[in-house]
């Protein structure tokens, strides 16, 4: 795959034919032939075509761990904002807290962070998510940034190798989630540091050899290597 | 009015030089905005437009969500030194129509039952007018969702076309349009060549106004690369930005 050039294309160009391929995410078919519904970046490795995009709204997908902003809470839940297009909503049977009818505010409020998993997604899009798994919590402390959503994959990396790096050489804890938003704690100047590795694996989120440039970079000013 | 302006001269030239069939020079640069997102900054002859686009997002006031679909907020607005005399700030009956029908035009061509009960703004700021703003908005719209990574059938386009001292052409200038017959902006989705916004001011008979319709659609196919170049354009510099 290195060295291949990477194609961007346009909405409405024109990809392939439904008789070869088969048509992915990102693109719709019409009179029997594939074409890409958004910008994004061409990929048809397999039988499917795909339009991987540049940039755009998170899609949530079921099973996805993500970072939540509580907007609102009412009597027998959360609205959650989770980056998506519309608000996620957390039922009081899906947190691991016995909580009274109406005691939801002294849980959770306006303002408050969750890590979360997107546990039901019905056919009119409404999200649902739930904390009831291992490591999902009430966010205490530390710092949470956004990057773009179709950035995500790289920042965590082929089975979480960048992550890894970052985590070997930088003393920290990292949480990302599939939203594009991530939650980091340490010291104030790992966080800074964690901060600067991660905006520069995202503005060259599509350049090759990332990982071993990042692992030159961390290498370079590191101070106790794990 | 009697009309001591001549707007086509001997040589078949209009007032600026162009002839019948050619458009005013257009400049597009996507992705200009760092809060949007999605935006765009067009440069049509005099106008210039800056569009921005925000979501899909959650519709507010809920009642106006769809719950089958997204909505779109189109919003044209001209800024108060857009114009030679001052125009007075806030929609009027003008922008609010502009606004109207450019919303519908979008609505036909992004992928709205994709995100139910959300809304997608799209923000439509003229800056300099001269003739042919609500074509220059859609194009510049066009470009501001493609950047925006919003799902679309295509990328919309628009140009006008109008008679001017009994001849058709395209693309009107301001003394053309002020002083003119008629003046007809088309946007089309140009894949498909499907009519997204046909509105028509002033008087031509059924064979001028097939002649328009084929020059305007013609003129938005040229404006149509110039979009796809620009956001090529940008990308292709994120992605040598090594």
């Amino acid at each position: 795959m290195p060295n291949e050039e990477r194609k961007i294309v346009l909405p409405s160009q024109i990809l392939g034919d439904i008789r070869s391929n088969k048509a992915g995410r990102g693109t719709f078919i019409e009179n029997g032939k594939i074409i890409s519904e958004k910008l994004g970046i061409l990929n048809a490795n397999s039988s499917y075509i795909n339009v991987l995009s540049f940039k755009g709204r998170y899609g949530p997908t079921v099973d996805d761990f993500i970072i939540g902003i509580v907007e609102e809470a009412l009597s027998a839940g959360w609205l959650v904002d989770i980056n998506a297009p519309s608000p996620a909503f957390l039922h009081v049977n899906e947190v691991p807290w016995d909580i009274e009818f109406g005691d939801t505010e002294k849980y959770l409020n306006r303002g408050d962070c969750i890590m979360a998993k997107v546990s039901q997604i019905d056919e009119s899009k409404k999200f649902q998510i739930t904390l009831k798994d291992r490591n999902l919590y009430k966010i205490k402390g530390g710092h949470i940034i956004e990057v773009e959503p179709s950035r995500v994959p790289r920042i965590i990396g082929k089975k979480g190798s960048m992550i890894a790096l970052i985590k070997k050489y930088i003393r920290c804890r990292i949480f990302v989630g599939q939203n594009g938003r991530i939650w980091v704690d340490g010291d104030t100047e790992s966080i800074e540091r964690v901060l600067q590795t991660i905006y520069k694996i995202e503005s060259e989120a599509i350049t090759y050899g990332l990982t071993n440039r990042i692992e030159e970079l961390l290498k370079k000013d590191a101070k106790d290597v794990r | 009015m009697e009309l001591d302006i001549k707007l086509i001269d001997d040589n078949g030239k209009r007032l600026d030089g162009r002839s019948a069939e050619e458009l005013r020079k257009i400049k597009i640069e996507a992705g200009v905005l760092h809060r949007a997102d999605g935006s765009c900054y067009l440069e049509w002859g005099g106008n210039k437009v800056l569009a921005a686009v925000y979501g899909p997002r959650e519709a507010i006031p809920r009642h106006t969500q769809n719950p089958l679909r997204a909505i779109v907020n189109a919003r044209y607005n001209m800024a108060a030194f857009s114009v030679e005399d001052r125009k007075r700030p806030g929609p009027d009956r003008r922008s609010r129509e502009i606004s109207k029908v450019i919303s519908e035009a979008l609505e036909k061509i992004i992928l709205t039952e994709q995100f139910p009960r959300s809304a997608i703004d799209v923000n439509i700021e003229v800056l300099d007018a001269e003739a042919g703003t609500r074509c220059a908005g859609l194009t510049a719209a066009g470009v501001a969702l493609a950047d925006a990574g919003i799902p679309m059938n295509d990328i919309p386009v628009a140009c006008a076309a109008g008679k001017i001292a009994g001849q058709i052409v395209i693309d009107l200038g301001k003394e053309e349009d002020n002083f003119g017959d008629a003046d007809l902006p088309v946007a089309i989705s140009p894949r498909t060549d499907e009519i997204l916004l046909l509105q028509m001011d002033g008087h031509l008979t059924v064979e001028e106004f097939n002649k328009a319709l084929d020059l305007a659609i013609k003129g938005c196919h040229v404006a149509s690369e110039i979009q796809k170049k620009a956001i090529l354009d940008k990308y292709q510099s994120v992605k040598e930005a090594e």
